[in-house]
C-alpha cells in the first residue's frame, strides 16, 4: 500500500491544486492573524471558516482525483495487488496531501506569530486535529460516491450536495425542529442529531476546547451538560474516529466487488 | 493453465457471459475471436480479477483466483485500449510498473525495437494511439511471465511494428509460455493462433485448430469460416 501511497501522493504534490490550497491557508493565516493581531480570536475565526471550508474541498478533490485517476487505477488493478491496496494507498495519497497542505499552510503563519509562546497552541493543535479528520472523512465520503457513480456528472452533484446538506441544510433542519417542538425536551434529539453530523460535532468539540459559552449554542451547551467538558471532547473525538472508521471501511468492502 | 467452469456475467440487464466453460493447456497461442460486445474483453477481465464473475469457478495455474491477487505475478497483460494516465512520462510510468512488479525486465531491447528513445520524457496524454500501443506492448513484454494476454494487440500498429510484434509473439511461444490474444484481424489471427476459441451469445460456441474449424465449416479460408459460424447461428 505504501508504495500506492508515494505514487498518488507524488501525483498530488506535482499538481497545481495542492499548492493552491496550501497557497490559500497561508494567506487566509497571514490575514486573520494581521486583523485579528491575537492568536486566540483568530483561532476562532479560523475555526469557522475550517469547519465549512475544509469539508468542501475534502469533498471536492476527493471525487475529481478518484474520477481523474480511472485509468492508473485500471493499470494498477492488473498488476499483483490487492484491490483493497489500491484503493486504500489512493485515498491515504489524497488525504494525507490534503492535511499537509492545511498543516503547513496555517501552521507557518502561527508559528511566525509566536505560537510556541502563547498558551492558544493547545486550541491551535486542536483545529489542526478537527481538521484532519473533516478532510479524512469527506474524502472518504468522496470517494464512496464516486466509486459507487460510474457517471461522473451524478457523482460530482451528489457529493457536492453532500457537503451542502451537512455544512448549511443540516443546520437549518436542525433549528426549525427546535423551533418547532419548542415544547418538548429536545436533548436526546439535538446530542443525536449533532453525533450524526460531523460538521456540528467538530464545531462543538472546538467550542467545548475554546469554554466560550456564548459561542456554544444549545446543542454545545446540551453536550456540555451531558458530558461535562473533558468527557465531551472525548466522546466526539470518538464519534468522529467512528465517521472516519465507516467510510473507509465501505470503501474496502465495496471496491472489492467492482467490475472494471 | 486455465481452467474456467460454468462462467456467468452480467453488467445490469445484459447478460454477457452465459455459461462459459474453458480448458487452456499450458504452451501455445490461443486466439479469443467473436462479434463485437461477445464478451472477450470480459473473459479476459474475469480471468485477471478485474471483472468480478456472478457465477463460476476460475482456475489459474491450479489455483481458484476468487480473491486471489498474487497469480497475477504470472500473467503479463495488454489491455485493449491503451488508457494510460495522461500527466506521466513514458519513462516514469515503466519505472513505476517495473518498481510495482519487482520482476527482472528488458525494456531497453523493446524500447530500441520500437524506436521509443525519444519518447522517454513525452508526457502519454500528448502520444499518438499508435505510439501509445507500443508503450503499451513494451510494458507487457518487458517482464518474462508464463502466461500473456493480449487483448487487440494489432490496433493502430504501422506493418513495420505489427511484423515486429508477430516476431515477439513467436518469440514467446518458443519459449514455452501461453498466450491468449483476441483479435479482428483474421490474416494477423491464422498466421500465429495454434487454436480458436470462438465466443458467441455467452459460451463458448467453437473451440479447436484452424484447420478443424476449416472443416467444420465446410470453408477454405479462416475469415469465411468465422464468418460461416456466425450464419449457422441466425439460420437456427
Ligand atoms: N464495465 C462494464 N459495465 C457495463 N457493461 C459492460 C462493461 N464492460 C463491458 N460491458 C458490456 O459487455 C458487453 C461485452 O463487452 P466486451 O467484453 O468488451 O466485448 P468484446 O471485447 O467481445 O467486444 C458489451 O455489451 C459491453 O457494453
Ligand atoms: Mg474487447
Amino acid at each position: 500500500m505504501l508504495k500506492i501511497l508515494k505514487y498518488s501522493f507524488y501525483d498530488l504534490m506535482r499538481s497545481r491544486w495542492s499548492y493552491v490550497y496550501f497557497l490559500f491557508y497561508l494567506a487566509l493565516g497571514f490575514v486573520l492573524l494581521f486583523l485579528n493581531n491575537d492568536l486566540s480570536k483568530a483561532v476562532i475565526t479560523l475555526m469557522n471558516v475550517i469547519i465549512v471550508l475544509v469539508p468542501l474541498i475534502g469533498t471536492i478533490f476527493g471525487v475529481m482525483y478518484f474520477y481523474n485517476s480511472k485509468e492508473f487505477t485500471e493499470l494498477l488493478l492488473a498488476q499483483p495487488l490487492r484491490r483493497s491496496t489500491i484503493f486504500l494507498g489512493q485515498y491515504f495519497g489524497v488525504a494525507g496531501s490534503l492535511t499537509l497542505s492545511l498543516f503547513l499552510g496555517l501552521g507557518v503563519p502561527f508559528i511566525l506569530y509566536g505560537l510556541f509562546r502563547s498558551d492558544a497552541i493547545f486550541n491551535f493543535t486542536l483545529l489542526l486535529v478537527t481538521g484532519a479528520f473533516l478532510t479524512f472523512i469527506f474524502t472518504a465520503l468522496a470517494f464512496n460516491i464516486a466509486l459507487s457513480n460510474e457517471n461522473r456528472i451524478k457523482g460530482f452533484g451528489y457529493a457536492v450536495l453532500l457537503w451542502l446538506f451537512l455544512a448549511v441544510i443540516y443546520d437549518g433542519l436542525f433549528l426549525l425542529s427546535l423551533i418547532v417542538f419548542e415544547e418538548y425536551p429536545l436533548d436526546t434529539f439535538s446530542l443525536a442529531a449533532t453525533m450524526f453530523n460531523p460538521i456540528d460535532l467538530s464545531r462543538t468539540l472546538i467550542l467545548l476546547k475554546l469554554d466560550i459559552s456564548a459561542l456554544l449554542g444549545y446543542t454545545g451547551a446540551v453536550f456540555k451538560k451531558f458530558f461535562g467538558t473533558d468527557f465531551g471532547l472525548l466522546v466526539s473525538l470518538v464519534v468522529l474516529l467512528f465517521w472516519t472508521i465507516l467510510p473507509i471501511w465501505r470503501l474496502a468492502i465495496k471496491s472489492k466487488r467492482k467490475d472494471f | 493453465m486455465i481452467q474456467i467452469d460454468n462462467l456467468h456475467k452480467r453488467f445490469g440487464k445484459n447478460q454477457v457471459l452465459s455459461g462459459v466453460e474453458l480448458s487452456i493447456k499450458s504452451g501455445g497461442i490461443y486466439a479469443i475471436l467473436g462479434p463485437n460486445g461477445s464478451g472477450k474483453t470480459t473473459l479476459i477481465k474475469s480471468i485477471l480479477g478485474m471483472v468480478i464473475p456472478n457465477t463460476g469457478i476460475i482456475n489459474v495455474l491450479d489455483t481458484n483466483i476468487k480473491n486471489g491477487w498474487r497469480y497475477r505475478k504470472e500473467i503479463d497483460y495488454l489491455p485493449q485500449i491503451a488508457n494510460f494516465p495522461n500527466n506521466i512520462r513514458v519513462g516514469e510510468l515503466i519505472r513505476m510498473i517495473k518498481d510495482l512488479r519487482q520482476k527482472p525486465s528488458d525494456e531497453d531491447r523493446l524500447i530500441s525495437l520500437f524506436g521509443l528513445e525519444p519518447f522517454l520524457d513525452k508526457k502519454l496524454g500528448t502520444l499518438s494511439g499508435g505510439t501509445k500501443q507500443k508503450v503499451n506492448i513494451v510494458l507487457t513484454f518487458m517482464f518474462n511471465s508464463p502466461l500473456m494476454i493480449l487483448d487487440e494487440p494489432t490496433t493502430g500498429l504501422d506493418p513495420g511494428s505489427l511484423i515486429r510484434l508477430k516476431k515477439l509473439i513467436q518469440e514467446e511461444k518458443k519459449k514455452g509460455k501461453t498466450l491468449l490474444i483476441t483479435s479482428h484481424i483474421m490474416q494477423f489471427v491464422e498466421e500465429v493462433a495454434d487454436e480458436i476459441v470462438y465466443l458467441l451469445e455467452g459460451k463458448v460456441y467453437f473451440k479447436g485448430s484452424i484447420e478443424e474449424l476449416k472443416q467444420k465449416t465446410d470453408q477454405v479460408d479462416v475469415e469465411h469460416a468465422i464468418a460461416a459460424i456466425a450464419m449457422q447461428t441466425t439460420d437456427a
